[in-house]
């Protein structure tokens, strides 16, 4: 066993586990956040995404010992306290981007991390951007008029100008500044 | 599906990991971004008795120039790789591939030193450090050594890495000014490369006066497309004179058939790739 | 003069957004994985690494003294308990119907086939024992292809029986007095095309894995799973197990999609009930996706050889059909009627004189198939829809041109076709220019003639798919006279609760198609009342206990076709209440917007909430007034309805590498009056991908041995948003005649259009490089080969 301590949505959580736990399984079993799912075995379909320190990552494909010390947001944690939804959320609802709704945790996780690196991403970008997470339902079409929706929305809603916004940069410090010594 | 128990451990630097597997012995993995090693963990198609994760040693993420060449850190995540303003500049060729490189998700996880260490043929970037004569730092038991590319991967997912060692670093030299690209074929968006084409050329007024190429699941290893290598170089920068070098690039190659793609239609997808990487590269419409 | 009182916009017809999306877009969805009870267990499967073979030994007991390991037994342990996994659909009188135990007694089928159990604390620990089980096994001859297994001699997949075909079924228009003979058709022929095609092998790939949850204690059976079709699962459970059916309960919560992949009683389900008993504790199972591709059932996989008659002027004279349909290792539940769905969908739009069908079914050492989206009808859409392309090839025609000539014009409905089917309506015009002026029809031809004539190296291709299916599953005597198991009838009630407020509960079990958001459109508009006073309650046989479920794109046909029944039946118990509130006749009760008045009297009415308000309290009801509003409505439907449209699909082939990319798109879709155009449009979206995918990317390949090589997500590849174009979709509406709502259905046309539209494309692209097919999925590899093969450019 191994004592790992998460912060999930917010919440700190001090747990033993076995090293072998998937991230997903410790969210799912032992925390309780059942909102992520798992759909494969093999990191292909996305569904359990959530994001790790702020940024996209498959919890089924991390060990719950590597995310020690780190932030985890899951979907259930995306709403606000007060229960007003996520623009992503809200515009999955808007524009009918579910159906079954089983890759919809995970995709509405990585559309916000999408978000985040590029606010205004053309079709193509999101598509690109999405190419991690299957969904079996909706053909992807309404997906992808919600999240460019979403994207006007938070746009709108930061007043940003409709500025070209630079893409591929992750919004975490430059990579530069880090020390490397090898 | 549940990966079988292993032992864990998460050393903070490179000289407790080389002594953690030294003690796993044969039963001890490396543990990088994970994101080749935790499916096949899942699917119990790997059973190490003893993982060692070198996520803690934070002095392996970060990218810094060193004289001529940049240095990269194993542990760097992809993203961070594309992210970075150095690597466009000095290595655009492997900020192209790297982006190329399974999705957002994974990219943010894994890390360019996993992705060397696990060498799988399809992976992308091992022909971008076959191509561009990047060098591996390894440090193991007897302390730190550089292995160039071309010797580093060995064969079917098997590098020059011994037991003990670990992969801290890949030092690409500097290739400012070329032009590069990376062609990839893929059956689907997420799949692996049928065959991937990395090439950067230099073009003096309408000349190539420099090329590198390298081929991507053309064989168990990388394969540094020398014959193409040495039509182009001093060859005018037309899509005639590349076509005509592109028509080598099977030279040297031993392709498989799988269930993803025919020997044959490979080879013959490894010439048209070429052709389309070297005119990309040197700016052939 | 007369004063209307001011009646609320329709609700039937309104993009509505979705009730359902609530929990699912905030992860508080009830997934069968989700429920934990108190003192579950968790159960994992040994499967056999063989396609066939003889289990020579099996020894549990090694697992029981694992950590957690609370029991451990196999196929033998059970044998005679477990029963056998029920087919429904026995097509003939004939069928050969092997026994199918959940776990494996004596002997594996196909890979992936359950032979043991761990029942543990923790799921971790119930996979861990699994390898501490003895198993060996000895190899039988292996049979994999249909028609090997077809041919003399071929090893048997069942060594008790004699042969491994299972049945052979026969429509033919002469004999059934519907039409012509076929022979008689070809000898007059001037033009005879005969080709072949393969519907490879497919894989539902629901999202949500399958899972189960079942709690046996005290008497009762409770069953929790990820299904289609939980009243058929506890009908079902009642007759295998012997559990007497009023103590039996079956749940479906929130479901993951299902495309026909969960429409099966599963081997796993019985597991779960046999474990839980022997345990006496609750259990769960939930498979890894790796196990779900390898042992839930497949789709498609048949072989059609057509033979087409027709004359110069592409007027088709008959059309012979000998299919082959691979059902796997085992019998499915209605897998062994998949192909007759289809049969009666080969002459598809079209007057075809004559027409013959036959089919054979055949066990192989495979995962048996079964329904998948559209079972049947997509199978014979893409046979007749390439075929026809064939025809105008060879006669010169337009492809569109040759469809004119063929179909059946929007005055000849409704139209008695040669399989004695009766079309209801359609208008195969209007959708055709429709799609057409959508697409530039004209305009992409004349391109395509450019990059002929240039030798571009990228060519264009065009196809086209007009479509009908065979939807609003169906009439009971139809089913009965097709030999199926069950009726195909489907339930409505309503609950006027008290203050008003409605409780409907269907019967049919819904897995992400937006039943709640729709159903409780249409009680709104009947009721008068307001869409968010209507609670939809489903699949939990408690509380829904009458239902047939959810597939063959039946819900609304069938089950709101009962829903409006039922609603009229609220209206007409309500009436006599609001006349006593009203002091008048019942006769003179008018019911219009949610309001009962006096005739000619536009003021002072009732709603539905005062007459629910009086028979609660009850304290002044007429004599012989019922205390209640609620009411029921069983509907079996006098026809199946018959959507229809045109999708068009231009394609981009880079003729170097063979890679196919869609261009453009229009789906134009007959669908009837529509209640919720949102959801339409959705269906329209998800089932042209999956045919979509279906022609170029997905296929379950097996190899020598019998080992599914496409077993992750890795090889098995369904198309992600990267790999799909946007497609353009609108709708013309010609109203099903015979349903109070007009409507007729959505769920599987998108599937059913799509797959040959795009292969046509395909084709059309490679016309002149002497290519007259590619196989499915048309990968760039098998695109370049066709090339290759195809003997140059012309």
């Amino acid at each position: 066993m191994t004592r790992i301590q998460l912060h999930v949505d917010g919440v700190r959580y001090d747990d033993d586990v076995e090293p072998r736990t998937l991230l997903v399984q410790h969210l799912r079993d032992r925390i309780g956040k059942v909102g992520t799912v798992v759909g494969c075995d093999t990191s292909n379909c996305g569904a359990c995404t959530v994001l790790l320190d702020g940024v996209s990552v498959k919890s089924c494909s991390m060990l719950a010992v590597q995310a020690d010390g780190k932030a985890v947001t899951t979907i259930e944690g995306l709403a606000e306290p007060g229960g007003a939804l996520h623009p992503v959320q809200r515009a999955f609802h808007e524009r009918h981007a579910l159906q079954c709704g089983f890759c919809t945790p995970g995709m509405i996780m990585a559309a916000v991390s999408l978000l985040a690196d590029n606010p205004d991403p053309t079709d193509t970008e999101v598509r690109e951007g999405l190419e991690g997470n299957l969904c079996r339902c909706t053909g992807y079409q309404n997906i992808v008029r919600a999240v460019r929706d979403a994207a006007t929305a938070m746009r709108d809603a930061a007043g940003a100008p409709d500025a070209e916004a630079p893409s591929e940069v992750p919004a975490q410090a430059a990579p530069e500044q880090r020390e490397v010594t090898v | 599906m549940i990966p079988v128990p292993f032992d864990y451990q998460r050393p903070s630097t490179v000289d407790e990991a080389v002594r953690a597997l030294s003690e796993a012995g044969e039963d001890g993995k490396v543990l990088a971004g994970g994101q080749s090693l935790i499916p096949m963990l899942r699917l119990r198609l790997s059973t190490p008795g003893a993982l060692i994760d070198l996520g803690g040693i934070t002095q392996l993420r970060g990218i810094r120039q060193d004289g001529d060449d940049l240095l990269i850190g194993a542990m760097t995540p992809h993203a961070d790789v594309l992210a970075s303003p150095l690597v466009r500049r000095y290595v655009p060729l492997l900020a192209r591939a790297t982006a190329t490189v399974a999705d957002r998700q994974v990219r943010h996880l894994g890390t360019i030193g996993g992705s060397l260490a696990h060498a799988d043929p399809a992976g992308d970037l091992p022909a971008v450090a076959v191509a561009l004569d990047a060098t591996m730092r390894i440090v193991g038991p007897e302390g730190r050594r550089d292995v160039p590319a071309a010797d580093f991967f060995v064969d079917y997912l098997t590098t020059a890495l011994g037991p003990a060692d670990v992969l801290v670093g890949v030092r690409f030299p500097a290739h400012e000014g070329w032009g590069s690209h990376y062609e990839k074929f893929q059956r689907m968006a997420q799949a692996w490369a049928l065959v991937g084409v990395a090439a950067a050329v230099r073009r003096e007024n309408g000349t190539i006066v420099e090329a590198r190429v390298a081929l991507t699941n053309m064989g168990p290893v990388p394969v540094r497309a020398r014959a193409v290598e040495l039509a182009l170089t001093g060859a005018p920068a037309t899509a005639d004179a590349v076509g005509s070098a592109a028509g080598s690039a099977g030279e040297g190659t031993r392709p498989t058939s799988d269930l993803t793609a025919s020997a044959a239609y490979r080879s013959h997808l490894a010439t048209v790739l070429t052709g389309r990487a070297v005119s990309a590269a040197a700016g052939i419409g | 003069m007369t004063v209307t009182a001011p009646r609320p916009a329709p609700e039937v017809g309104s993009a509505r957004r979705r009730k359902e999306d609530a929990r699912l877009i905030t992860g508080q969805t009830m997934w069968t994985e989700n429920i934990t009870l108190p003192g579950m267990l968790h159960l994992a499967i040994l499967r056999s690494p063989l396609a066939h073979a003889r289990i020579t030994h099996l020894d549990t007991s090694p697992a029981l003294r694992e950590p957690n390991v609370v029991a451990a037994f196999s196929g033998r342990d059970v044998a005679d308990t477990q029963g056998g996994l029920p087919c429904a659909w026995p097509v003939t009188e004939d069928l050969v119907m092997p026994v199918h135990p959940p776990l494996a007694v004596d002997e594996v089928r196909h890979t992936g086939e359950a032979v043991a159990v761990v029942v543990a604390r923790d799921r971790a620990s119930a996979v861990d024992a699994l390898a501490a089980i003895e198993v060996d096994y000895e190899p039988l001859p292996v049979v994999l292809d249909m028609e090997v297994a077809l041919a003399e001699g071929s090893p048997l997949v069942h060594t008790d029986q004699t042969t491994n075909k299972a049945y052979t079924w026969v429509f033919d228009s002469a004999q059934a007095g519907t039409g012509g003979a076929v022979d008689e058709a070809a000898a007059g022929a001037e033009v005879v095309i005969r080709r072949r095609y393969r519907q490879q092998r497919l894989i539902p790939a629901f999202m949500e894995p399958r899972s189960v949850v079942v709690d046996a204690s005290a008497d009762q059976l409770t069953l929790w799973s990820a299904t289609q079709i939980p009243h058929v699962l506890r009908f079902l459970l009642a007759v295998v197990t012997g559990t007497p059916e009023h103590r039996i309960r079956v749940i479906a919560p929130d479901v993951g999609g299902g495309f026909g992949g969960k429409l099966q009683m599963t081997a796993e389900e019985m597991i779960a009930v046999l474990a839980a008993r022997r345990v006496g504790r609750p259990v769960k199972y939930t498979e890894t996706r790796s196990e779900s591709l390898m042992s839930a059932h497949h789709g498609r996989d048949v072989i059609q050889d057509l033979e087409l008659s027709a004359r110069r002027d592409g007027t088709v004279l008959g059309l012979r059909v000998r299919l082959t349909a691979n059902l796997g290792a085992y019998l499915g539940l209605v897998g062994p009627g998949v192909p007759l769905l289809g049969a009666f969908m080969y002459n598809a739009i079209y007057k075809f004189p004559a027409y013959r069908f036959e089919c054979q079914g055949v066990f192989t050492n495979t995962t048996l198939t079964d329904a998948y989206r559209g079972a049947g009808r997509p199978e014979a859409t893409y046979a007749i829809e390439r075929i026809m392309d064939e025809l105008a090839v060879e006669v010169g025609l337009d492809p569109l041109e040759v469809r004119r000539r063929n179909w059946i014009t929007h005055e000849e409905f409704p139209f008695t076709t040669v399989c004695g089917l009766t079309y209801d309506s359609g208008d195969y015009e209007a959708a055709t220019q429709k799609a057409r002026d959508l697409f530039d029809y004209d305009g992409l031809r004349r391109e395509q003639e450019r990059r002929r004539a240039s030798g571009d190296p990228v060519q264009l291709g065009i196809g086209i798919s007009t479509y009908t299916e065979m939807c609003g599953l169906a009439p009971s005597r139809v089913l009965g006279s097709l030999r199926y198991g069950a009726g195909g009838w489907e339930s409505a009630s309503i609950r006027v609760l008290p203050t008003g407020k409605i409780e409907v509960v269907t019967g049919s079990s819904p897995h992400g198609q937006g039943h709640e958001t729709a159903w409780s459109q249409i009680v709104a508009d009947q009721l008068g009342v307001a869409f968010e006073d209507v609670e939809v309650l489903h699949g939990d046989t408690r509380s829904a206990y009458k239902g047939m479920d959810t597939y063959g794109s039946r819900s609304l046909a069938v089950g709101g076709f009962a829903l409006v029944n039922a609603c009229k039946k609220v209206v007409d118990k309500a009436k006599p209440v609001a006349a006593h509130l009203l002091e008048c006749d019942v006769s003179d009760v008018e019911f219009s917007g949610g309001a009962f008045r006096v005739r000619g009297t536009p003021d002072g009415g009732k709603s539905l909430a005062d007459c629910a308000l009086a028979v609660f309290a009850a304290h002044d009801l007429p004599d012989g007034v019922e205390p209640t509003l609620d009411a029921d409505d069983v509907y079996d439907p006098v026809n199946f309805s018959f959507p229809h449209g045109t999708h068009l699909c231009a394609v981009e082939v880079d003729t170097q590498t063979g890679r196919v990319s869609i261009r453009s798109y229009v789906a134009v879709d007959d669908v009837g009056r529509v209640v919720n155009p949102m959801i339409v449009e959705g269906q329209v979206h998800g089932g042209v991908a999956q045919g979509v995918a279906q022609a170029l990317f997905e296929e379950a390949v097996y190899d020598a041995d019998g080992n599914l090589l496409t077993g992750t997500f890795v090889d098995y590849t369904p198309p992600s948003a990267a790999d799909l174009p946007d497609i353009v979709s609108d709708r013309t509406e010609t109203p099903a005649p015979d349903h109070p709502l007009g409507t007729k259905g959505i769920g599987e046309a998108g599937t059913i259009a799509s797959t040959p539209a795009v292969v046509n494309a395909v084709v059309d692209a490679l016309r002149p490089y002497g290519v007259d097919d590619v196989p499915m999925p048309c990968t760039p590899e098998r695109v370049w080969q066709a090339i290759q093969n195809g003997g140059g450019r012309s």
